[in-house]
């Protein structure tokens, strides 16, 4: 399963409710605003880090830098563009976009 | 009372205005409104505070290279307000603390507040404006 979130981890509970839910080998893209969970000094970092030992974490690329956060991922997190991103949806079985 | 009368009773008055920012910036199109109406507020020549906290306070970063979501980078435009005399800027220490940045992550100077020196500034205003 991939699944996929957008919103910021410190204004909604999206990121909670899909680590939550997500399985041992999942993968997890973050897009959009969730892409500043993925980095260092976020109070949410050490959700990702927690869940990049059981979890596949990437972070897309082109958001990161849209943010000025290309600098700042944290270890363990793969950033992808467009079509790593495709590529992320064609591999797997179902997506879920936690909205 | 005619439509000259409402402007001359408006005349010179000049009051306290907030403007609270506390959206990251690209994910909704609050920071990019909130940014145009303080623009706009700055022509009627107001006392306008612009406070950032929360994840407002990531609008502010240095870096922001938007080219890749095809959004236009509106960043650089905090650096022009000082020719609008919009001077005041303030962030929120814990927001800061909280996204893992400093003043030196910032692309303008700010004054950085606590929480209940932001809270005073708050409640000194005439208008809060929230995005």
């Amino acid at each position: 399963m991939l699944h996929i979130v957008n919103k910021s981890a410190t204004e909604r509970g999206t990121l909670d409710s899909c680590l939550a839910m997500a399985t041992k080998g999942s993968a997890v893209l973050l897009i959009e605003d969730a892409v500043y969970a993925a980095t260092k000094g976020s109070t949410a970092a050490a959700k990702i880090q927690a869940a990049a030992a059981g979890l596949k974490v990437y972070a897309l690329g082109p958001d990161l830098a849209a943010r000025g956060m290309a600098g700042r991922v944290l270890d363990g997190v793969n950033v992808v563009d467009y079509s790593g991103f495709v590529d992320l949806v064609a591999e797997h079985k179902a997506c879920q976009s936690w909205l | 009372m005619s439509d000259m009368d409402m402007e001359d009773d408006g005349a010179g008055v000049v009051k306290k205005f907030m403007f609270l920012n506390r959206k990251a910036p690209h994910g909704t199109v609050y920071a990019l409104e909130g940014l145009e109406v303080v623009l706009i507020t700055a022509a009627f020549d107001q006392d306008v505070s612009m406070v950032f906290t929360d994840d407002g306070v990531y609008q502010l970063l240095k870096g922001i290279d938007s080219k890749g979501i095809e959004v236009k980078d509106f960043s650089k435009t905090y650096r022009a307000l000082e020719g609008y005399d919009i001077e005041k800027l303030y962030v929120d220490q814990a927001s800061m603390d909280a996204r893992g940045l400093t003043e030196d992550d910032l692309i303008v100077d700010v004054t950085v507040l606590s929480v209940a020196e932001m809270a005073n500034l708050m409640d000194e205003q005439d208008v809060v404006i929230s995005f």
